[in-house]
């Protein structure tokens, strides 16, 4: 049957055709999957899996819809980690005062993703379960080493995020798994700081390279902890853990700041495009990196929590 | 293809509406081609430009972006339900107007929208908050000066009433 308004007719619709159901429960949700398999998708805010339908580039013949399930839509912070749903909106995270509190990285992040408008719509889940290699929240996960809860009709795991990120818009989720909730580690040292920054062509779309860091000092301006990473440079975000472990005991003076950056920019293989060559990315991963790990240090310098 | 319809019932403009759509409608197309609300306008059609974007339940959103289906049971706004009740224009939209905001009008719903839900959480936007929020919209004309003084001039008459 042709929709049946006179002016638009079934060919004119983006989309291909799917099937469509809205869950009203996670239990629901995971059924659905597992009754269509491979068939199914889900939908969160659609910011990413709408175009690609509109394109065509994606024909799920069956949509599940997890909007309306408010048992996905939470933050609660605890002591060590700050836990997420995750449907909750990208705006409601970027606007929490007590989350950014705890997970400052989140709402620095937040700030280079796509618009108001689409910050909305989006979800904090969809991002990472879309895994776009230049998405922020990927990186910002990756980074800070979050957990991802992920739930079927067969029960629940958790999966590191250095795990679930398995390469371009590719994830360790199988096909009858939701994101039910992500756990961001809370670093409770006094003197926490981080940052995140990015190269975009213009503000709001892929990063060419995206940076982020979170670094801890004790008392007397020694790092105790360091964590830092790159996205937009190979086909999932990449953190470098070896070397932010070497700046552990210094002062993060810009000499150690600097060699652990060059270091990790030339661990990665980031590709050419019409954007950026290989050896311009390689040298924003560099600028970046360095970057955001002297941003952190001012941070975690004139940080009093 | 025979497409399944789906019931939906959504409050726009503040009137409920009702329908019968396919599940992958999006909001745009049905807003204008079924409810005939051709305010909002369809750029790229893949959420780049933001003509498109309507309040959902108050907050801006690229209609482009969210099939009509997943709209049921919300509120939706569109530049049409920015105007007064007697159809005067909004003290944004007067704005616009007056600080030429505009030129071939194509960018402007949506610059509206997004300007208003702006407006309604900061009364006192500063211009790098204006230009934060009009950032995820394209205009090919104004070079978006005029645009910016025209949210600034709304603020500021706001202020006043």
């Amino acid at each position: 049957m042709l929709y049946h308004t006179a002016s638009l007719q079934d060919s004119e619709l983006k989309a291909a055709s799917f099937e469509y159901a809205r869950a009203a429960s996670l239990a629901e949700a995971c059924a659905l999957l597992a009754t269509h398999g491979d068939s199914a998708k889900l939908i969160a805010g659609g910011q990413s899996l709408v175009p690609m339908m509109a394109m065509r580039l994606v024909r799920p013949a069956f949509l599940v819809d997890i909007n309306e399930i408010a048992g996905l839509k939470f933050v609660k912070i605890e002591k060590d980690a700050a836990r997420i749903g995750a449907c909750t909106r990208q705006c409601v995270v970027e606007r929490d005062d007590a989350l950014t509190a705890r997970v400052p990285l989140l709402r620095q992040a937040l700030a280079w993703v796509g618009h108001v408008q689409t910050r909305n719509r989006g979800t904090v889940g969809g991002s990472l379960a879309h895994a776009d290699p230049s998405a922020e929240l990927p990186l910002a996960a990756l980074v800070l080493g979050a957990k991802m809860v992920l739930r079927s009709s067969k029960g629940a795991r958790a999966l590191d995020a250095e795990k679930f990120f398995a390469g371009p818009m590719m994830t360790a989720m199988r096909p009858d798994e939701c994101l039910e909730e992500i756990h961001w580690p809370v670093w409770s040292w006094k003197h926490t700081g981080s940052a995140f920054t990015e190269i975009a062509i213009r503000h709001g779309d892929f990063a060419m390279v995206a940076a982020a860091a979170q670094v801890a000092l004790d008392s007397a301006g020694r790092c105790t902890r360091a964590a830092f990473g790159l996205g937009g440079v190979g086909g999932a975000p990449l953190a470098f853990p070896r070397i932010a472990e070497r700046l552990v005991g210094s002062k993060l003076d810009d000499q150690a700041i600097e060699e652990a950056a060059a270091d990790a920019a030339k661990e990665t293989d980031p590709g050419s495009d019409l954007h950026a060559t290989k050896e311009y990315r390689r040298h924003l991963a560099r600028v970046l990196a360095g970057r955001v790990l002297r941003e952190a240090r001012e941070k975690a310098l004139a940080a009093t929590r | 293809m025979s497409d399944k319809l789906h019931e939906v019932l959504i409050e726009v403009n503040g009137k409920a509406r009702s329908g019968a759509v396919p599940a992958r409608l999006s909001l745009v197309d049905w807003l204008r081609e079924e409810l005939r609300l051709t305010g909002t306008h369809v750029g790229c059609e893949h959420g780049i430009c933001g003509a498109c974007s309507v309040m959902l339940d108050g907050e801006p959103v690229r209609s482009c972006l969210m099939y009509t289906v997943q709209a049921n049971g919300h509120r939706v706004t569109t530049v049409e339900g920015l105007a007064k009740p007697d159809g005067s224009m909004s003290i944004l939209q007067d704005a616009f107007c007056e600080t030429h905001g505009l030129q071939c009008g194509y960018c402007t719903s949506g610059m509206l929208i997004a300007a208003q839900g702006l407006l309604n959480t900061n009364r006192h936007p500063s211009e790098e908050q204006i230009r934060d929020t009009i950032g995820g919209n394209l205009c090919r004309c104004t070079g978006y000066q005029q645009i910016v003084e025209a949210v600034q001039l709304a603020a500021e008459r706001m202020k006043a009433t």
